[in-house]
């Protein structure tokens, strides 16, 4: 057994959903390799190094890296991944983009957004908007994994000192350029590793009355959601949907605020701990999955939540 | 330019399944059959092109049983030119899709493929970053915005963190996500002239792909339900809950 955990990064720091890649990773077996393929990366290979369970950490280090283009990544992951019996990315945009890629170039099936290991070779996973669990076998000689982070602790961040070895293996493809990108900014807390999140959804009638959210969210400490329906109408940016086709989020405390309850929006959010839900209409399907309902207004509800939390 | 489009015959959105007894998977019997919707996203976006006059052809293909022809006929009423129909058991898995995929990419000499991000139903995100891979071709994957510039194509992805705007030379695959465009619905003298819109059939056989099997399902079970909790009655009663009795506040 050996595997291979794709680094989430964006050149400075290492993001929290490689954490519970390796979770994932130590699950199956050891030993676990990082590999971070970057530019000017070098503080990223010294996080991963210091992750508990981490063996090696390999830093392939290139100007081609620079926006995890998917086509130059996957064919060094693919080049070196011969070597593995397990690669392993976490289920973020990132993971998505890269590692079908790497599975058709090994020859391989690609296993997406495991929630859980069986075993070396038996894994379970979500299908139809997490109405079922299926638990799939794999004979391929690698297995390709994207893990919903979710559904495993995060490892330690700190007390390893796993080598760091230089890569020099680039596969630069003059297929795909990266023009730019439009990244959302907030001092909030991360969605998908929020301990609380509130999201809002059509009931909320505007982006400017999420301001509402954004008052009790300031009180709790919460990262802000949305509906698919909250987006499209353009109340918030894309990057805020909670859902199937979404970001799946599973906080100590979910608040879901005008949004109905959708099989698609339930499916990334109810293996949060508490769910509350606020629906002026008593009928609404979100409250089958509540464990606290509240039916009111929530132009009424949240000023007072705001106020008196 | 010569469009694929890569439609899956899934079960309608709006269905909840539920799991067999047996837990070899879910019950669709008699469930509502539809488009995946993230392929009527791409159907939608190809005609845009031909009817913006970058695109020549618009092609769909369906691959899975003879049903699939429902599928095919939606996407020709809606504006595409002809189909292909690849005839293989229902459930095949992405690998064996994108293989399909690129063997008529070749024969058809394709400048754009167009798929959907996700099937509903398998949920799996995978055939258009493997049929990308095979063909050596550059990928844009959770596409809500697609341009033709210049010989090439630019496409505005929708990420974690927010959007990103790459450029990709040709052929390429791109993948929709929802916020693309907004599809249109089929009209009658289109659904009647779509009727005579011709559909060729292949197998896996034809285009000397092997389809087998990688991953076996050993079993499918219902997820744990959550049960309803209790209505509060006023917000002091609910923040004196979350605090005292589930303590998350
Ligand atoms: C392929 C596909 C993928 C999808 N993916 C996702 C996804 O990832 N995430 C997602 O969320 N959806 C997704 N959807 C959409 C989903 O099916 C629903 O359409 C969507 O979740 C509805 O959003 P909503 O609950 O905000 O709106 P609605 O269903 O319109 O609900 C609005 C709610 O607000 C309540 N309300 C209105 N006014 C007030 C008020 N003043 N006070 C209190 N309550 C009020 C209403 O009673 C109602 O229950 C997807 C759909 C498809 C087909
Ligand atoms: N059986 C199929 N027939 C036609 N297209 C398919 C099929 N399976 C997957 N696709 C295409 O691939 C996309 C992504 O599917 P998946 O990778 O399975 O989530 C779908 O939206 C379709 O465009």
């Amino acid at each position: 057994m050996k595997i291979l955990v794709i680094a989430e990064h964006d050149n400075l720091s290492l993001k929290p959903a490689t954490l519970s890649t390796v979770t994932a990773a130590l699950a199956i077996g050891q030993p676990v390799d990082v590999l971070v393929a970057g530019a000017a990366c070098a503080s990223v290979a010294n996080a991963a190094a210091a992750v508990a369970g981490v063996s090696r950490v390999l830093v392939a280090d290139h100007p081609a890296h620079a926006a995890q283009l998917a086509e130059s990544i996957a064919a060094l992951v693919a080049e070196i991944g011969t070597q593995y019996t397990h690669i392993l990315a976490a289920a973020t945009t990132t993971g998505k983009n890269l590692l079908p890629r790497v599975a058709a170039l090994l020859d391989v099936a690609q296993i997406s957004e495991i929630v859980a290991v069986k075993s070396a070779d038996t894994f379970v996973r979500p299908i139809y908007a997490g109405n079922a669990l299926a638990t799939v076998q794999s004979d391929d000689p690698v297995k390709v994994i994207t893990v919903r982070t979710t559904a495993f602790a995060e490892a330690a961040s700190a007390g390893n000192a796993a080598a760091v070895e230089p890569l020099n293996v680039v596969k630069e493809q003059a297929l795909s350029a990266f023009v730019g990108q439009q990244l959302s900014t907030s001092e909030r807390p991360e969605l998908t590793a929020a301990s609380v999140v509130i999201s809002g959804g059509r009931g909320m009638q505007s982006g400017e009355n999420f301001v509402l959210i954004e008052k009790v969210a300031d009180k709790l400490g919460a990262a802000i959601g949305a509906s698919r329906a909250a987006v499209d109408a353009g109340f918030v940016p894309n990057d805020m949907q909670v859902g199937q086709t979404g970001k799946i989020v599973a906080p100590e405390l979910y608040i879901a605020v005008g949004i109905s309850g959708a099989i698609q929006h339930l499916a990334g959010m109810k293996d949060s701990k508490v769910i509350v839900a606020i629906n002026k209409d008593a009928e609404a399907p979100i409250f089958q999955v509540a464990d606290y309902g509240l039916v009111d207004d929530l132009f009424k509800v949240l000023p007072e939540l705001a106020e008196k939390l | 330019m010569k469009i694929l489009v890569a439609v899956k015959r899934v079960v309608d959105a709006n269905v909840k399944v539920r799991v067999k007894a047996d837990n070899s998977g879910v019950d669709l019997t008699n469930a509502k059959m539809a488009i995946n919707p993230f392929c009527e996203i791409a159907v939608e976006e190809a005609i845009r092109l031909k009817e913006k006059g970058q695109a020549d052809e618009v092609i769909v293909v369906s691959i899975g049983d003879k049903a699939c022809h429902e599928q095919i006929r939606t996407a020709l009423a809606l504006g595409a030119d002809r189909g292909i129909h690849v005839e293989a058991q229902d459930g095949l898995q992405p690998l064996a899709v994108a293989k399909l995929l690129h063997a008529i990419v070749q024969r058809e000499s394709i400048d754009l493929v167009l798929v959907g991000k996700q099937s509903i139903d398998s949920d799996n995100n995978q055939v258009a970053q493997m049929l990308a891979a095979l063909g050596g071709m550059p990928q844009g994957t959770f596409a809500c915005g697609v341009e033709v510039q210049d010989g090439k194509l630019k496409v505005v992805r929708e990420i974690d963190g927010g959007e990103q705007t790459i450029l990709l030379s040709l052929p390429a695959v791109v993948s929709t996500d929802l916020r693309l465009n907004e599809p249109r619905y089929a009209s009658l003298p289109n659904i009647m002239k779509a009727k005579k819109k011709p559909i060729d059939s292949l197998t896996p056989a034809d285009l000397g792909v092997s389809v087998a099997a990688r991953l076996r399902t050993v079993s499918v079970e219902p997820p744990p339900e959550r049960s309803a909790g209790i209505k509060v009655a006023s917000v002091d009663e609910l923040i004196t809950r979350l605090k005292t009795e589930a303590k998350v506040i």
